[in-house]
């Protein structure tokens, strides 16, 4: 809202309103684990835009000379490639930078499909008359009832083992759980008074549903969607580890680690780095989660 | 129509008022049904107070929710400004009815400014007024209700709960409407709040000539600001008149027993605190005669059996044997 409505008396008003950007990290830099997750997360996420900079060679170029190359501080190793090459003589460090790009476009493409579709869903039902809201519910229960990873494992199977295919599937199963969330809150907000009162002020429904309530139940939903990220990535690799996901000259985490699976004994570094790889960005994650959720969430507020 | 028939019509009249609900009820079992409000006929002249006054689950509130229209009656009707309240002609009658709320933490929307708070009534019934002039409506609002004008962009979160009150009351004033329906407007307020926004309200009447159905279960405020008292007791009204003839000379038992309830600020008066009771029935299974009968200590069998009609004089009272 940066119209007119603030223009007249901005000097006078900015100075003692303190920003809600600043509330918001002042509660979040008081949890050191989150702060932690937020640089990691961080890094990831310039790793990830700047890969053709950082990365030293192409990931899919092999270098036939130098196969199961050993990371550059054990015998044989070279500077050449730090962290080893694979199989076919691709650079292992280059591969995971790139893989990077992917996780994350795995990650955004699924939260961003499965929140828009799952918080639309949850404000219908939460607004719907009681049958509509029962079937929606019930249907959402049995998404849910599945194994999530079996459900997307059947998903791909029938659409064909690609890494859009994968995001979809993924998105699908993760949605339900925005739903409820949603649901939960439109229903304990609509019981307020300010929403009573902007039926009076004469709001039509989809005012009410996007502008008067949905604004107060995002936090949770913000939460939800930081924790889900993560939850996408090891799916992604899950699915790309068992062949259903991304295939394999694309660098992807979990198709790499099942690339290497038969190098295991022979070349531990093939499989532990995309292992530690996705550790690593899945832990930033939630634990930046958890701080966000301490942040936004009011019942935690203290003042 | 002439002046005088303007005046003399009043901005709300309802006649035989009734809501009810079903609740409970399964695929096997009949639902049962809540009378919240039965009955119930008033009027409301402008500058004028109604209260309603009477005990929690009286009706008080579901009373609110058909005249501001959130709810439509399950039986009777009223009129606002001599048009006929339909739930078709909701949208455009709105703009007559507005509402302030008991808790002023929950009726505003934290994630509104102010500003936006004021505005969003104007933004979707007058949707041809400009941004500009909205917001200069929205400053000289907040002038009227004795907030600061530089506060306009705060969230509500930063201001207490007076302060919000009056927010409340500005937004409910922003369509100019006739009627201004205060639910417990400051029971949620601390006693010398109360008296500052009572005193707001007051002058807000006056000065935009409103009509005013305040609602209340506090009798010592309805004191205050009431001029006609409407008493309430299960979802009907016991009696009505002007304040003075109620507080005077109550002629209902209930309305009696209520206002000896009151705690007297004048030591020296004896008081005689009529005690009642017994529970309040349950609203699914109100009893066939009098609703106030099995509490009554006047009751006689004929309490029992028959609903006694609102008549009599000065003033109209729900009795038997009325007091006077």
């Amino acid at each position: 809202m940066a119209d007119a409505s603030s223009q007249t008396g901005r000097t006078l008003i900015d100075a003692d309103r303190p920003g809600r950007l600043a509330e918001f990290w002042s509660y979040f830099r008081e949890n050191r684990g989150a702060v932690i997750g937020l640089y990691v997360f961080t890094a990831f996420l310039l790793t990830a835009i700047f890969a053709p900079l950082l990365a030293p060679y192409d990931p899919s170029q092999q270098f036939r000379e130098a196969t199961l190359q050993p990371p550059v501080w054990q015998d044989g190793g070279t500077w050449a490639f730090p962290l080893g090459t694979d199989a076919v003589g691709r650079d292992m460090l280059s591969r995971l930078i790139f893989g990077a790009r992917f996780s994350f476009f795995v990650g955004i493409v699924v939260v961003v499909v499965a929140a828009t579709g799952g918080i639309l869903i949850g404000l219908i039902a939460g607004f719907a008359p009681k049958w509509l809201d029962t079937l929606i519910m019930r249907l959402m229960d049995i998404i849910l009832a599945f194994p999530s990873l079996l459900l997307a494992l059947v998903l791909v199977a029938i659409l064909g083992p690609t890494l859009l295919n994968a995001m979809i599937a993924i998105a699908l199963v993760l949605q339900p759980h925005y739903v409820r969330l949603t649901r939960a809150s439109v229903l304990s907000e609509r019981a307020k008074d300010y929403v009573t009162s902007a039926r009076v002020a004469g709001a039509g429904r989809v005012r009410m549903m996007f502008v008067t309530v949905l604004p107060n139940c995002l936090s949770p939903i913000i939460v939800q969607a930081a924790l889900s990220f993560s939850t996408a990535i090891l799916d992604a690799a899950a699915l790309g580890f068992l062949g259903m996901g991304a295939q394999p000259p694309t660098p992807e985490w979990g198709t790499m680690l099942a690339d290497a699976r038969e190098f295991v004994l022979r070349a531990w570094w093939v499989v532990t780095f995309p292992g530690i790889a996705i550790l690593v960005t899945v832990l930033a994650i939630n634990l930046m989660g958890d701080g966000l959720r301490d942040a936004l969430d009011p019942k935690l507020k203290r003042s | 129509m002439s002046d005088a028939a303007t005046a003399a019509r009043p901005v709300i009249e309802a006649e035989n008022l009734a809501r009810r609900y079903e609740v409970g009820g399964g695929l096997f079992r009949e639902p049962g049904i809540v009378r919240a409000v039965e009955d119930t006929s008033f009027a409301v002249h402008a500058g004028k107070t109604l209260a309603v006054v009477g005990e929690s689950g009286c009706g008080k509130s579901t009373l609110a929710r058909l005249v501001t229209m959130i709810e439509a009656p399950s039986a009777g009707r009223f009129s606002i400004d001599g048009v006929e309240v339909t739930p078709e002609r909701w949208a455009e009658l709105r703009s007559d009815v507005q509402i302030v709320f008991q808790d002023p933490y929950g009726s505003l929307n934290l994630r509104q400014r102010v500003g936006a708070i004021l505005e969003e009534p104007l933004k979707i019934n007058r949707p041809r007024m400009k941004a500009a002039e909205r917001q200069e409506k929205g400053r000289e609002m907040m002038r009227l209700v004795g907030l600061r004008e530089e506060h306009y962009d705060r969230y509500p979160h930063m201001f207490s709960g007076g302060q919000r009150q009056r927010i409340a009351v500005a937004r409910a004033l922003m369509l100019e409407p006739k009627l201004l329906v205060l639910d417990e407007p400051v029971s949620a307020l601390d006693l010398s709040i109360q008296s500052q926004i009572l005193n707001l309200l007051n002058d807000l009447q006056q000065r935009m000539n409103l009509a005013y159905l305040f609602i209340s279960h506090d009798l010592s405020v309805v004191r205050h600001v009431a001029d006609d008292i409407l008493v309430m007791y299960l979802g009907r009204p016991v009696e009505f008149g002007p304040k003075s003839e109620i507080f005077d000379a109550p002629r209902h038992p209930y309305t009696k027993a209520l206002i000896s309830a009151t705690p007297s600020a004048d030591p020296s008066r004896r008081q005689e605190r009529i005690k009642l009771v017994g529970e309040l029935p349950s609203p699914l299974n109100v009893p066939p005669g009098c609703p106030f009968a099995p509490r009554c200590w006047k009751a006689e069998d004929t309490c029992r059996e028959n609903r006694p009609r609102m008549e009599g004089a000065p003033h109209p009272a729900a009795c038997f044997f009325p007091e006077a």
